[in-house]
């Protein structure tokens, strides 16, 4: 029968290298969020945490740059591009079960903290506690107004996040596109979507920063600003960040189609971008129902 | 197949550190795991023993009370995530391949990302003791707001250490995953698959699933603490409760993510030494996949007096006590498997034979836990850690033992000392009793939990877990000098190793090959 | 094995009711629901000994007459789908058999309904003050075991580490409704005798009643770690009958009324030291220390601190006042002017603080209006 190959790395230096990098970030960061805290500078934990990025940036580059080899040199069999397959899947699969954290925190912080605060519901006798309170979504005052005043207003859900949803879900089609045309091996054609994706991309952060400008200089509406502030924060800071990191990954593939490295049969690694930017596109739509709409 | 893959599949190890550092070969990143775990093992247990020589006698003789709570903490916090859970990874990362007909793991660079994160996230939490303000001293569990407005400085790097081992576990699991259910050799179907390959299939999933959850919760921490959020404080409308919701959501399966593969385990050394077919394979299956489905819906029966509301109460109690059922159905089966066979009682065996009766116990226990009025008088007291030290000690300790006696022979070439390995078993087995039973009657009585002194009626059953702790943990030194003794010098071990042994890694000669099968052997 | 046979031995002797040792077993309690779940404890306990007793037992079996040194041969049997249905449906029947009384008993614990007497109980690190609701009656509550008992310098006493300066006080036969919360972090009232555990979480209120059949003295620990004295926070509860407990809510209303007075007389700095240094290791000691040093990185010392040493209404405002999400908590409420100020004219004085300032009680109950 055939014997099945399956390519083994020869050693590596990106792991440990990677594990340093890593290190110095978290070490790095806690050392300058720590210092930032105590109001005592924080100039070494910020260097630390700027090396530790720079060195997993080119740690990652270097290990890529790699895997791209190895593949360019076809050592990669089919079974290999399916490993790669499952490793991708699960990984969103982890993304998912992350957001899904914050999204529980939202139901049960607006379905049963916030009411119960307010004297609603089983454990409604916590109002005492909190004389004039009232409960209410968004949340506008805050059980104690000194130490977290709520928002004066929030973000109208018809108009930015609108357009922010109409981009991020015409960028899910046209990075469709840009892989239906690397199916058919137009060049062109993958390029120009692709283009266009990454240029919806940018434009929705763009948005998102202006929104957030808005939130803190005209709305009142902060971290600080008690939970509706903090929920809407933490959805859409780390959607945010997903955004991010998956344009700058779609820049990436881009520079990668223009040197032409994929084929019309091998190209996991744009797909593997795909699948990131429609998952980013799904929790979009979640965040633009629960934290905006509703 | 390209010629030039096949020449890197036929080379030894490289020679010195770098092999250490920059291997990409699942044997020596399976023996980085195992060191590594037993190093977390000796560090925990040591602390175990300070908590244990404190709680001596009533009165404060050792340590304070701030420093006590600190060894607790990291106890806790360096026997889940650094004892047990890389000793699992370390055996999945040895014996996976050898029994699915794999040459490797799926992605072996990541694999040996996964494993270096370790020394440097653990290096990062042990660093906390030395920093000004002191270690965690909030407990495993740090519960806001203690974990946060009132927590020490450190609490930032502890947050940061649980984010590299979140990232570390789950790239173990993601290669786990992909090694399963992607690189078996032909012709082994899921349903040949041993029951080791089988629960940590379900293991990893439960990890992916999870270990997110816990990276969420202590970023929630990190804001509330950093950031002026209020996500665990009523003062600007989030809840301290909340945070034990989400923990727990995470903390739940994390439980069994530490023993559905000391289950695997024992699944495969019971048929080998009862010289019989195990009883029940796909029950067994089914059994470790409900528990792991179930483990989802039951995290708040560790929040039973925290003021639930009545139908949450109930509804957690109710999903608490079904989890009894596939856990009977496994530890039925494995009796079912040894009743009319032909046993001999090597070390691997005793151990195994020791967890299905101590895990059973503290089953028993976790059951009695699951009665939420009773869990009233329970809660926080030493019945829960009796509790769980039995599932976790003589539970998953013993059979990451039983796994390592087992295997070692296949590990290394020789056998360990038969007679040294009893001696290890019996000291481990008295010991561990001593220190544990006890602690369900002082629980019982009303000792709580986690306090550095206590009331005089719970001294004398107090001296006893002292010393039967110090037996237990002295012991370990026999286990560690065994498997040294083996490496150097131990007798040659044929193939086969075990007279009952089945399955594919028993085909390859002892010691293994560096990589495992390089062509796929045929399963029938 | 026989450790295990011999320990469970042990744990049915001792638990079976006539033996009900309080140090070895559950206690019965002394209310209606303590009993019902010691009973829901026993039955659960009794049908986990009689599974582990054929289960242990079968498995025995085999290890004595199935071992291949007696010449036993493998059997080939591997699935029995008959004996694997058995086993699955039979532990679901006893265990809908135990959900079904625990139920009834929780719904029970959770009527909070139609109390006689409201008490708000809120944990503080590291004590417990509780207010009668109705009553404008409003007490702390710590641990009043002498450090020299903890630290080995003394002979500890019978009720070492359960005992308090002022316990709580209840009629027997009354329910009684606790509001419990708590000031700074989670804590847990626990009394055992009351079956009676629930937290106490900052910014909201848990519920709890009880209707105690028996006077006495009960006592329990605080159940949830809040911190480093966490092990020194007990509760007792003294149940009185109906009579005694009106007289000595009348007792503690008067007492009140003349703290109120104290505070008028006016006071030396000698006598406020003295009375300042038993403050202070009673209520300050737990964090800043015997000798004022703190602890670095936890609690900042007061020895030499600008604090202590600077403008007098700053200090005076930290006591009072608190600082809001730290450690340091109130104390307007917790003790009495004459103690503010005797404990604030300590700090100044003592450990080498020499300032040679005097507070006096009068100008704090000013500042408490
Ligand atoms: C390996 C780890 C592990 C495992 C497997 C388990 C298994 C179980 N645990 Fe445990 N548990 C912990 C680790 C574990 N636990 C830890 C670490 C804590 C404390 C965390 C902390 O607060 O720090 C804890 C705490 C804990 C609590 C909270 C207690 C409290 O804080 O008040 C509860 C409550 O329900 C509980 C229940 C259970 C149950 C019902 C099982 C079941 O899975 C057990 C099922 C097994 C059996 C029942 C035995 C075999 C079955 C038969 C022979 C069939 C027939 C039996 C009957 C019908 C009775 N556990
Ligand atoms: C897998 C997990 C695991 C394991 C293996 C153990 C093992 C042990 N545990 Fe642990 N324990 C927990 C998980 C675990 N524990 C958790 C999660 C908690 C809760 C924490 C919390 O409340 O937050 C806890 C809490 C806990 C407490 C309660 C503390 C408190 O509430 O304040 C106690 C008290 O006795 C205890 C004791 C022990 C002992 C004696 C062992 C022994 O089995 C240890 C034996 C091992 C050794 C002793 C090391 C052996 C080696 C040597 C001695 C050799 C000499 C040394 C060198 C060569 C360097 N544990
Ligand atoms: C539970 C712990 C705790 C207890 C008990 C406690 N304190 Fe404090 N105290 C603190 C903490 C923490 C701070 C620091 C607050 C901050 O971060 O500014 C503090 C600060 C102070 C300060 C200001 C010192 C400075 O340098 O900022 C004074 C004065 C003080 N406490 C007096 C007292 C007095 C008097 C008592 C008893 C009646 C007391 N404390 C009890 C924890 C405590
Ligand atoms: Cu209060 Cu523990
Ligand atoms: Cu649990």
């Amino acid at each position: 029968m055939s014997v099945q190959s399956y390519y083994v790395p020869e050693q590596s230096r990106w792991p440990i290298l990677a594990s340093v990098a890593l290190f110095m970030m978290a070490y790095g960061g806690g050392s300058l969020i720590n210092s930032l805290s105590a109001n005592t500078g924080g100039g070494g934990g910020l260097l630390m945490l700027l090396a530790g990025a720079l060195g997993m940036g080119l740690v990652l580059l270097g290990w890529f740059s790699n895997v791209i080899h190895e593949s360019n040199k076809g050592l990669y069999s089919s079974q290999m591009d399916r490993s790669f397959r499952w490793g991708m899947s699960w990984f969103i699969f982890s993304e998912i079960m992350f957001f899904a954290a914050f999204f529980g925190t939202l139901f049960y912080i607006r379905n049963l903290s916030v009411p119960w605060l307010g004297g609603e519901g089983e454990k409604g006798v916590s109002n005492l506690l909190w004389q004039g309170f009232a409960a209410e979504w968004p949340l506008m005052s805050t059980p104690d107004q000194q130490a977290f005043p709520g928002p004066k207003g929030v973000i109208d859900p018809w108009h930015i996040p609108l357009l922010n949803t109409v981009l991020l879900i015409s960028s899910s089609f046209t990075v469709t596109l840009a892989h239906k045309a690397l199916k058919l091996g137009n060049r062109q054609r993958i390029i120009f979507w692709l283009a266009v994706t990454v240029v919806l991309g940018v434009i929705f952060l763009y948005f998102q920063a202006y929104e957030y400008a808005q939130a803190y200089n005209d709305l009142g509406l902060t971290l600080n600003a008690g939970v509706y502030g903090a929920t809407f924060f933490i959805l859409t800071g780390f959607h945010g960040l997903h955004v991010t990191l998956g344009t700058l990954m779609l820049i990436i593939i881009f520079l990668r189609v223009v040197k032409g490295h994929f084929s019309v049969e091998k190209h996991f690694g744009f797909e593997a971008v795909a699948w990131y930017w429609h998952f980013v596109d799904v929790v979009w739509v979640g965040l633009f129902l629960f934290v905006y709409i509703i | 197949m390209t010629s030039s893959s096949a020449s890197t599949h036929h080379h030894g190890p490289a020679v010195g550190l770098s092999r250490w550092l920059y291997t990409t070969n699942h044997k020596d990143i399976g023996t980085l795991y195992l060191w590594f775990s037993f190093a977390m093992f000796l560090t925990g247990g040591c602390m175990a023993l300070l908590i244990r020589a404190e709680l001596f006698q009533p009165g404060l003789q050792l340590i304070q009370p701030d420093f006590f709570n600190q060894m607790t903490t990291m106890h806790g916090l360096i026997m889940v995530f650094g004892a047990v859970m890389p000793a699992f990874v370390g055996l999945a990362n040895w014996m996976i391949p050898m029994m699915v007909g794999a040459p490797d793991m799926a992605l072996p660079r990541m694999n040996n990302w996964s494993f270096w994160i370790l020394p440097f996230a653990f290096s990062m939490m042990l660093s906390t003791l030395f920093m000004e303000g002191g270690a965690p001293n909030f407990g495993w569990t740090f519960y806001a707001p203690l974990s946060t407005t009132y927590a020490p400085p450190s609490v930032t790097f502890f947050i940061f250490a649980v984010h590299m081992m979140g990232i570390s576990s789950i790239m173990g699991a993601i290669n786990i995953i992909a090694t399963i259910l992607n690189l078996r050799a032909p012709g082994m179907s899921m349903m040949k698959l041993p029951l080791f390959v089988w629960t940590w299939l379900i293991t990893a999933f439960l990890l992916i699933a999870v270990m997110p959850v816990l990276a969420g919760v202590v970023t929630m921490m990190l804001m509330d603490i950093h950031f002026g959020t209020s996500f665990f404080n009523a003062a600007g409308g989030g809840d301290p409760v909340l945070f034990q919701h989400v923990f727990w959501f995470f903390g739940h399966p994390e439980v069994y993510i530490m023993i559905l593969p000391a289950f695997g385990i024992v699944s495969e050394i019971i048929p080998t030494f009862a010289r019989k077919r195990l009883f029940g394979y796909p029950s067994m299956v089914y059994a470790t996949a409900s528990i792991a489905l179930l483990s989802f819906i039951v995290w708040a029966h560790h929040m039973f007096t925290v003021g639930l509301p009545l139908v949450a109460e109930v509804f957690f109690m109710f999903a608490t006590m079904l989890i009894a059922v596939p856990t009977g159905v496994k530890v039925f089966n494995w009796v079912a498997t040894m009743f009319r066979g032909s046993m001999t009682f090597e070390t691997p065996m005793l151990f195994a034979l020791a967890f299905v009766v101590l895990f059973t116990i503290g089953g028993f226990s976790g059951l009695m836990l699951a009665i939420a009025p009773a869990d009233f008088q329970y809660h926080d007291t030493y019945f829960v850690v009796a509790h769980f030290h039995y599932v976790l000690v003589p539970g998953a300790v013993f059979a990451i033992m039983a796994g390592a006696y087992y295997w070692l022979p296949k590990w290394c070439g020789n056998y360990y000392n038969e007679t040294m390995g009893k001696v290890h078993f019996w000291c481990s087995f008295v010991g561990v009793n001593i220190t544990f039973f006890p602690m369900h009657f002082i629980g019982l009585a009303g000792m709580p939990r986690r306090i550095p002194d206590y009331a005089l009626q719970f001294a004398d059953f107090n001296a006893v877990a002292t010393v039967g702790a110090f037996m237990f943990g002295f012991s370990q030194l026999i286990f560690l000098y065994n498997v040294i003794h083996c490496i150097r010098k131990g007798r040659q071990a044929s193939s086969e190793v075990w007279e009952g042994s089945h399955g594919l890694e028993w085909t390859l000669p002892s010691p293994a090959p560096y990589h495992s099968f390089s062509e796929a052997p045929k399963v029938k | 094995m026989k450790r295990v046979i011999f320990g469970l031995a042990v744990l049915l002797v001792t638990a079976s009711p006539s033996h009900a040792d309080w140090t070895m077993n559950l206690t019965r309690g002394v209310t209606d629901i303590s009993r019902e779940i010691y009973d829901l404890h026993m039955v659960i306990f009794w049908i986990c000994v009689v599974i582990g007793v054929l289960v242990f037992g079968v498995m025995l079996w085999s290890v004595v007459y199935h071992r291949k040194s007696r010449g036993a041969k493998a059997k080939n049997f591997h699935e029995s789908l008959l004996v694997e249905i058995t086993w699955t449906i039979v532990p679901f029947i006893i265990l809908i058999g135990m959900a079904v009384p625990a139920t009834a008993t929780l719904i029970k614990m959770y009527d909070n309904t139609e109390a006689d007497i409201d008490i708000q109980v809120t944990g503080y690190q590291w004590k417990w003050r509780y207010q009668y609701l109705a009553e404008n009656v409003d007490f702390f509550s710590s641990l009043s075991t002498p450090r020299e008992q903890i630290n080995n310098t003394q002979e500890k006493t019978t009720d070492y580490l359960l005992e308090v300066d002022n316990p709580l006080v209840i009629p027997v036969g009354k329910k009684v409704r606790f509001l419990l919360t708590a000031n700074d972090v989670i804590h847990s009232w626990w009394v055992p005798e009351f079956a009676v555990k629930k937290d106490a979480i900052p910014g909201f209120i848990n519920e709890a009643w009880v209707i105690v059949d028996k006077p006495g003295v009960y006592r329990g620990q605080c159940a949830e770690l809040c911190g480093k004295e966490h092990g020194f926070m007990p509760i007792v509860v003294e149940v009185k009958t109906v009579a005694e407990y009106e007289s000595w809510l009348a007792e503690v209303k008067q007492a009140d009324a003349k703290q109120q007075q104290a505070a008028m007389k006016s006071w030396n700095l000698a006598d406020l030291m003295a009375m300042g240094e038993e403050v202070y290791n009673k209520a300050c000691l737990a964090c800043h220390q015997a000798e004022g040093e703190g602890i670095p990185g936890a609690f900042p010392a007061l020895k030499n601190s600008p604090v202590a040493l600077g403008e007098v209404s700053v200090h005076i405002d930290v006591v009072l006042n608190g600082k809001p999400g730290t450690a340091m908590q109130a104390y307007k409420e917790q003790l009495s002017a004459v103690e503010l100020a005797a404990v604030i004219t300590y700090e100044r004085n003592a450990w080498g603080n020499k300032t040679g300032d005097i507070v006096t009680p009068a100008q704090i109950a000013e500042l408490k209006e």
